[in-house]
């Protein structure tokens, strides 16, 4: 069948059940309510005092019972540095446990060793925001049965409320935490700033065990995660390499390029109307995405704008410009580097919030549906506004879906950043390899050689006209670009699903086919 | 409207991916180098690229200027023959030295554009004072022609041509700079400053342009994109400057209907010069004459 972008769905995929196709980004939520039934969280009991400290992470496994074809959840706040999930993965295997549906909330390249899990049949599904690396290519190779569900920030608490995601046991990395299960990533040698992609799990997770390389005399606070949601507690050497969790700050780009689309974006945000007192901003943690914070502090400080509140994945950019005033407030999902850390355990403007909170479609009002402005990469773009940030241009799986879709939905103006080619490959194309986002939530798509606004915001253009910015047609620009670059060979690949693109409220936007040609 | 030439952004010849994207950086100018910036064994296909290049992509609203290498090179002739029937807005001359030095540049561009059938006043030529023999001379080379349209000072070259330590403070070449801008100043035509080297060095770039600026030259030279959006503040107009320009103008329309050349904007007297500077600033700040 076709879903509304005109992508091939497949009605039913073995190992998944029937597909609902995309209707379009906002006609589901219209309703005011979720049709698909949802899962109670489990009730769960402990005797008074009783202990939950465990010597090892193995003990604390076996503790809860594994069994074949359970599923298991992780956080990817440790981001490249995470030791803990390829670690119980791998005690999974020697305890012989099968089947396993991984669902964690992102994957890295410091999960390369589960190719070889996925290979010997002790993960069978995997549900994440994202997948890089060699996990990417072999997964886009076909080395699994059943394909990846590749889920947005907000759609996998959607998915854990209706019990798509249905978690038998719940592993937190935690850089501090208690005896009794109260964790934190705000402090300790491997900090990583907010849990908010952990706390559903530790909510509707039927085990929950929290692991920590620091473990802290009672209680340890802030409650990222609260001990009444937790069965185990495990101290280990160490849950992450902290040079890889997080970078000591964020350094804007210094690429001539990337610092030229940030100008421009931040020209496009300051002439559209929505950049004044009491704005609410997103910007990606890297590239030109972040280098638009640069020029739009500027911009705050020489108009005397103060914003209200900063969204998302936070850098320490984000922070100067909280404790410089331009912004009252940063709600945090996910802190990028260790200031991040600092700030959110010690200014209490600096708030942690779940992943529900942040972006969870069916609730009565998520953070991303009260931002006024989002700045967002791509990996590419089509005529229609669609962006693709999964499958790079070899056709690989290696990017992530993240908050992609869910800050574009929200955003009252939703501004996609990049160069029109990257090397000798198009970025700008007739139609995007793979539909993450929807190009109807994406007004506006800056690159070095002009600025695209979405025909259905017509004002908006006429707006930005008025201010002396170079809008240009789409198309024009394609062909220009097309011009310069040329038409590469079409990515080839066979019937094989090996990735399903979830959108935010559960239907399918697109899926991605096993290639053909292995490298 | 007048050709901006706040920044002028050096592109070497033998470098595809800056040329590709030269034109989307926003520089006025953009200068695809086949001299200093190509090492000798890669002359040939640094000429091969910037001329496909100037077939093949758009620089949207830049001005396009190719430096050819000296005549006195073995290089110089071929970049001329390769290049003039492209039609970029100007070649570059390095090493300016003599009013000979000049002469002999029009006549080889000349006698090419006459086999292509170009006209002698369609391609401008821009040329860069770089030694202490250019400096002495650059009064009589400014007003040789007119196809000159601009005079670049080469900091780095003068420098070692005086055998003096490059400062940042620039006080070795300070009098080159000027007696530079007042040649250039005398002929109408555009003076620009040399490159600010140090890339990292924001703060030391503004200064020196405000420098440059406040000596009288019409814009700079630039290494990287990342300084042409310094230069550019430097070099455009205030918003105070603008609506002073605004008044002056428009009060100068007025006036001139009525046959009034001199008159006072507050209580400050308006003649000829301050009308032209007036004008100029409300062409950098693109405000349309017409609709004043």
């Amino acid at each position: 069948m076709k879903n509304s972008l005109n992508r091939n769905i497949p009605e039913f995929i073995n190992g998944i059940g029937k597909i609902a196709p995309f209707t379009g980004a906002w006609n589901k939520l219209k309703k005011g309510w979720m049709d698909e039934l949802t899962i109670s969280p489990p009730n769960k009991a402990k005797l008074p005092h009783q202990k939950k400290l465990t010597e090892t992470l193995k003990e604390a496994i076996t503790k809860t019972s594994p069994k074949d074809g359970m599923t298991v959840s992780f956080h990817h706040h440790l981001r490249n540095g995470d030791f803990i999930l390829v670690e119980t993965i791998k005690i999974l295997a020697e305890l012989g446990i099968r089947n396993i549906t991984l669902a964690s909330s992102s994957l890295n390249d410091s999960h390369t060793e589960l190719i070889k899990y996925i290979k010997d049949g002790t993960i069978t599904k995997i549900w994440t925001s994202g997948i890089r690396g060699k996990l990417g290519k072999a997964i886009s190779e076909g080395i699994m049965e059943n394909p990846v569900i590749i889920h947005s920030h907000g759609g996998r608490v959607r998915a854990i409320h209706t019990g798509k995601i249905a978690i038998d046991l719940c592993i937190i990395a935690a850089s501090a935490a208690d005896e009794e299960g109260n964790a934190t990533g705000a402090i300790g040698k491997s900090a990583f700033g907010s849990l908010g992609y952990a706390r559903i799990d530790s909510r509707y997770s039927k085990q929950v065990i929290v692991v920590t390389d620091n473990l802290v005399e009672f209680p340890c606070f802030p409650l990222s995660i609260q001990q009444n949601f937790v069965d185990y507690v495990v101290k280990v050497a160490s849950i992450g390499d902290p040079t890889k969790i997080a970078s000591g700050t964020t350094r804007i780009t210094k690429s001539p390029m990337d610092l030229r689309i940030a100008k421009l974006a931040a020209d496009v945000i300051e002439k559209s109307g929505y950049f004044k007192n009491g704005f609410s901003f997103q910007v990606g943690a890297g590239g030109a995405s972040l280098a638009v914070a640069k020029f739009i502090r500027k911009k705050m400080e020489n108009k005397e704008i103060k914003g209200s509140f900063l969204l998302g994945g936070v850098t320490s950019y984000g922070v100067d410009m909280l404790n410089e005033g331009l912004f009252k407030t940063i709600f945090d999902v996910q802190s990028f580097d260790a200031e991040v850390s600092s700030s959110l355990y010690n200014n209490k403007n600096h708030i942690e919030i779940s992943a529900s909170l942040y972006a969870n479609p069916y609730n009565c009002g998520c953070m991303t549906n009260k931002l006024d402005i989002v700045v967002l990469g791509a990996l590419e773009v089509d005529v229609d506004f669609n962006v693709n940030v999964i499958t790079g241009s070899k056709g690989y799986l290696r990017g992530a879906s993240g908050g992609h879709c869910d800050t574009a939905s929200g955003a009252e103006l939703t501004v996609v950043v990049c160069p029109s080619f990257r090397g000798r490959i198009s970025t700008i194309n007739k139609r995007v390899d793979t539909i993450v986002t929807p190009g109807e939530s994406v007004d506006v798509v800056v690159t070095e050689r002009g600025i695209c606004v979405n025909p259905n915001k017509p004002e908006l253009a006429q707006i930005l006209v008025k201010a002396g910015l170079n809008i240009r047609n789409i198309e024009d620009l394609q062909k220009e670009v097309e011009k310069i670059v040329g038409i590469p060979n079409p990515i080839e690949r066979t019937d094989k699903i090996v990735a399903l693109i979830e959108y935010r409220d559960g239907t399918a936007i697109d899926v991605v086919r096993q290639l053909k040609t292995v490298e | 409207m007048r050709q901006k030439r706040r920044t002028m952004l050096y592109i070497p010849g033998n470098n595809p991916a800056m040329l590709i994207h030269g034109g989307t950086y926003g520089a006025d100018s953009l200068l695809l180098d086949l001299e200093d910036s190509v090492a000798l064994e890669q002359k040939d296909s640094a000429r091969i690229l910037v001329k496909n290049v100037l077939k093949n992509i758009n620089f949207y609203d830049a001005e396009v200027c190719v430096r050819i290498n000296h005549l006195d090179t073995p290089f110089g002739i071929e970049d001329l023959k390769e290049i003039i029937p492209l039609k970029p807005d100007a070649i570059r001359y390095p090493k300016t030295e003599t009013i000979e030095d000049l002469k002999r540049l029009v006549t080889v561009m000349e006698e090419i554009e006459d086999q292509h059938n170009i006209l002698h006043d369609e391609i401008k030529i821009h040329i860069m004072i770089e030694t202490a023999l250019g400096v002495q001379n650059v009064f009589e080379i400014a007003k040789l022609c007119h196809r000159l349209d601009a005079i670049t000072i080469g900091g780095q070259d003068l420098t070692a041509d005086m055998n003096i330590k490059s400062t940042k403070d620039g006080s070795g070449i300070d009098l080159a700079r000027k007696m530079i801008v007042m040649a250039a100043k005398a002929n109408k035509i555009d003076a620009i400053d040399t490159v600010f080297v140090d890339i990292d060095d924001e703060e030391g770039l503004r200064k020196e342009t405000e420098k440059s600026k406040n000596l009288g030259f019409t814009g700079k030279a630039v290494i990287n994109p990342r300084q042409i959006d310094i230069v550019h503040e430097v070099y455009t107009p205030t918003e105070q400057e603008i609506r002073k320009a605004y008044k002056i103008y428009k009060e100068f329309k007025k006036k001139k209907k009525e046959g009034i050349g001199v008159f006072a904007v507050d209580g400050k007297m308006v003649d000829a010069p301050v009308i032209a500077r007036a004008k100029y600033i409300l062409e950098l700040a693109h405000i349309n004459l017409q609709e004043i």
